[in-house]
């Protein structure tokens, strides 16, 4: 897209080193949210536990606990709004992607293709996910109450170390076994000719999506290290005054 | 004696004032003072490490930005004057090429600070490219050059006259863009930087074959109320063309050649420029007209969504003109909405 006829230089983003107020309300509101969360990702890791300890397979422990999934994950979408507003400081951006892959995982992936839903890499990413977020969310509730135990700290911007890569095989293999059910029920895909002039499909798509992984999971798992330096060893180095 | 001490001392300061404050003011081409001229040294550094990169000594007074500029450069030679953002603060606003020197709020030593923005393209080579590229590759779809569609359609021809119609406004769109930028536009910004050439043909190369693609499609669907929607589509698409042709031609004529100046756009005796009434940014709202027309002629939703991410990125743009407009002129018109009469 040309850029701007105002401006055809680099804009160099302003430093707002403003300090945020938060008003009661919002400490209250995200206080809120976090706990739920925690409570409704700890509610899905014991539905998990309790499946397979009573029936001792993974069959059939998507469809138990489907609901609850679709729900709390979809609810995750409040968080883009928080970084929109500014009540949370983090990129829209970065927050968005990780959000709308999950939303498209859980709705366009393994809710709509049953036929992987017994598969291990399903429960693979579903472990891990429910590790991540238990530790994400109680670690953002106990930083809003000043109460954080050094332990959560230490979860939150360790266990993703492992866990973001195994939760990428997970849906990496979950999708690649959805293929050929996409190309046999030719769901979700539109052909020609029809009187929007317009085709599509889905079988690609899902191919487009696993090879997005490629550019997208580097920047976000960097990110992540980044963020990681800075919150356990901000102690240790030393900003150097010029 | 034939003067009194007391007129010594008269005549004495008389004398003295005649050096410091001369009865004639002399004055260079640019109107600006030269008498008693106090040549600044200027040191140019680094606004991220704060190193010193350049002094310069003997700068006059008169000197602008520009040539500033122009003088850094021979001393690095790797950053010519377009890609050089000179400032007076680190963080602040660049400086234009215009401002002089002595005018700005500096000591005679003045201190700069310099941002390299990365190698710079100039405006009318990335117009150029980017409008040639959709005028192409539509023709190529328009066309059926092997490779596209299935073999047996290779360089046939659709046997619906609404694509001819569409591949010549299509076609007749790009040309007159690519006019306008050899013969029309006048730019306030010279250059923009390299990667931009990237990003904006990717868009608009992009968005041409897809759009492409299915119109000249074997299998493509004429518009469901056939000649109708067609003609309407037509009108709307070739008023808005003129219309924005109207607009370009009345903003060139707001700037004489050579110069940056900025003034108000008023209606014309050309009534196509009479919506300035009610718009500050009437060429995008002219433009969103005619991708509308497209669309309504095409009936294809590829089209419909190029339109739509175009009316957000000019709606973007038109925001931004018309919030700097409201800046600049106290006297604005404050009937006039960005790009939507009364509604955006």
């Amino acid at each position: 897209m040309a850029s701007s006829e105002e401006d055809g230089t680099v804009e160099e983003k302003e430093n707002n080193n403003k300090k945020r107020t938060k008003s009661a309300l919002t400490t209250a509101w995200l206080t809120f949210y976090n706990i739920a969360m925690t409570a409704g990702w700890l509610v899905l890791a014991m539905a998990m536990m309790r499946f397979y300890i009573k029936k001792g397979t993974h069959k059939g422990l998507y469809r138990s606990i489907a609901r609850t999934l679709k729900f709390f994950q979809t609810f995750a979408l409040v968080e883009v709004g928080h970084c929109a507003i500014g009540i949370v400081r983090t990129s829209v951006i970065v927050t968005g992607v990780q959000v709308c892959s999950r939303i498209f995982m859980v709705w366009f992936v393994a809710n709509s293709i049953r036929q992987i839903q017994n598969e291990e890499s399903v429960i693979l990413f579903l472990v891990v996910w429910t590790v991540t977020e238990i530790t994400r969310y109680s670690y953002y509730t106990f930083k809003l109450l000043n109460h954080l135990p050094y332990f959560i700290k230490w979860a939150r911007y360790n266990f993703f170390i492992v866990l973001y890569p195994l939760g990428v095989i997970g849906e990496l293999l979950s999708i690649y076994a959805a293929l050929p059910f996409v190309r046999r029920s030719g769901m979700f895909s539109m052909r020609l000719p029809n009187k929007y002039n317009v085709s599509f499909d889905y079988y690609y798509c899902l191919i487009i999506v696993m090879l997005s992984y490629i550019p997208l999971f580097p920047q976000l798992y960097f990110h992540m290290l980044r963020q990681r330096r800075r919150v356990l060893h901000g102690e240790v180095i030393v900003e150097k005054d010029d | 004696m034939l003067i009194g001490w007391f007129d010594r001392v008269v005549l004495h300061t008389a004398a003295r004032s005649l050096e410091v404050f001369p009865s004639v003011i002399a004055v260079d081409q640019k109107g600006l003072r030269t008498t008693n001229m106090k040549h600044y040294e200027v040191e140019i550094l680094d606004a991220k490490t704060k190193e010193k990169l350049c002094f310069l000594d003997k700068v006059e007074p008169n000197a602008t930005i520009g040539e500033i500029k122009s003088m850094f450069h021979r001393t690095h030679p790797q950053w010519y004057p377009a890609r050089q953002s000179i400032r007076l603060d680190p963080k602040g606003k660049s400086l234009k090429d215009e401002d002089v020197l002595q005018h700005l709020p500096v000591g005679t030593t003045a201190t700069f600070y310099f941002r390299d923005l990365g190698a710079q393209i100039s405006w009318v080579t990335v117009f150029l490219t980017e409008y040639t590229g959709p005028l192409v590759i539509y023709l190529l779809f328009y066309f059926r050059v092997p490779f596209i569609y299935a073999p047996k359609y290779d360089f046939t021809t659709s046997k619906h006259w609404v694509v001819h119609l569409a591949c010549m406004c299509h076609s007749f769109h790009y040309v007159k863009r690519l006019l306008e930028t050899l013969f029309v536009h006048r730019f306030s910004h010279g250059t923009m930087p390299l990667r931009n050439i990237f990003k904006n043909c990717t868009y608009y190369w992009g968005f041409a074959a897809w759009m492409a693609y299915y119109i000249n499609h074997p299998l493509y669907t004429p518009p469901i109320y056939g000649e109708q929607q067609i003609r309407l589509a037509l009108i709307l698409f070739l008023f808005c063309q003129i219309g924005n042709f109207s607009i370009h031609i009345a903003l060139r004529n707001l700037r004489p050649p050579g110069s940056k100046t900025r003034k108000i756009p008023y209606p014309t005796k050309n009534p196509f420029t009479w919506i300035f009434l009610l718009v500050s940014c009437p060429n995008y709202t002219y433009e969103l007209g005619s991708w509308l027309g497209f669309t309504l002629m095409t009936q294809c939703l590829p089209v419909a969504f190029f339109t739509l991410v175009g009316f957000i990125q000019m709606t973007v743009w038109a925001k931004g003109k018309h919030r700097s407009y409201l800046k600049e002129f106290r006297d604005y018109p404050p009937l006039r909405s960005p790009i939507l009469p009364f509604v955006l």
